[in-house]
């Protein structure tokens, strides 16, 4: 009952949170704010729900609502292309694999100390509040009312990968590391032969 | 929405990556905070592109960290699998092999 009751304090103050993001971003530049604070409460209210949750799979969920919220500041940024990338790889790719290794964890309940959890939380927010403080102080902000609409294509992105002055040699190395990258994984992930249940004592299949 | 904004989600985000590393005792919260953190690091890099004028470096950037962590992530988790398979526990605190 107990937990219950945090769990719903928790996602009380998640949703209002969302709603005072959206009010603060219209109140602020209209309707573009608005989406910015809805992308930012799921992109951070996302963060907050991994280290909150208690399970393993919700946590690997609620980081969906991050990679999402974090796509949705692509678009807004107007960066289309990469909004894309992120949906496909993070949500599509990574998190599938994070997932996979759900599927290893003994569930442990007991594992999330809540004093823990806030104090780190707490430690981390704080200094980066203090830093932050700092830097604010002498750095002038660019607005966005003085910018010029953003237009990306996608085939600008190709081109400049493998132009001589654009940046075909990182594209190389990065074509190479994946290869290198995934062969590897494979190959330590694989069970070996001793692993096997030797099926041709039972007389095969 | 200005720039400072967009820094300070990315900045937020970037916290709760590193919380979520040291606060829970379980290899896969380690690989989701490191995640959060590339994220954070991805916000910065595009929305710097976008206000600093008409490069695109900031995109490119992005683009490879995304490669990085999708190498990262399957090369992770192939250790994960074979720590699991040696140790028989997916808590860092527990893999202590070279203590003994």
């Amino acid at each position: 009952m107990d937990l219950r009751k945090q769990q719903i304090t928790f996602y009380t103050v998640m949703l209002l949170g969302t709603l005072a993001a959206m009010g603060w971003g219209l109140k602020t530049a209209g309707a573009p704010g608005a989406m910015f604070g809805l992308f930012a409460a799921f992109t951070l209210g996302g963060g907050l729900m991994c280290i909150w949750e208690r399970s393993v799979v919700r946590s690997a969920f609620s980081l969906m609502a991050t990679f999402c919220g974090v796509a949705g500041l692509f678009l807004l940024l107007g960066h289309d292309f990469l909004a894309m990338a992120q949906i496909l790889i993070y949500v599509g790719g990574i998190l599938v694999l994070i997932l996979f290794g759900v599927m290893l964890t003994p569930p442990d309940l007991n594992e999330r100390q809540l004093p823990r959890v806030g104090l780190g939380v707490l430690l981390v927010v704080g200094t980066l509040a203090f830093v932050g403080a700092k830097v604010a102080a002498v750095v002038n902000w660019a607005q966005a009312e003085a910018l010029p609409p953003v237009e990306t294509r996608a085939d600008e992105i190709g081109a400049a990968f493998l132009r001589a002055d654009g940046y075909v040699i990182a594209f190389e190395l990065a074509a190479v590391l994946l290869t290198v990258a995934l062969v590897a994984a494979v190959y330590i992930a694989r069970r070996k032969p001793s692993d096997m249940i030797d099926l041709t004592d039972e007389g095969g299949y | 929405m200005g720039l400072e904004a967009y820094v300070v989600v990315a900045t937020i985000l970037f916290g709760l990556g590193i919380a979520c590393l040291i606060t829970r005792r379980n290899v896969i919260y380690v690989l989701m905070g490191i995640e959060m953190i590339l994220n954070s690091a991805n916000i910065n890099f595009v929305a710097f592109n976008r206000f600093n004028g008409d490069g695109m470096d900031g995109r490119m950037f992005a683009i490879f960290v995304i490669i990085l962590a999708a190498a990262e992530a399957a090369v992770a988790l192939g250790i994960v699998l074979n720590v699991f398979q040696l140790f028989g526990t997916v808590k860092p605190s527990d893999v202590d092999l070279l203590r003994e």
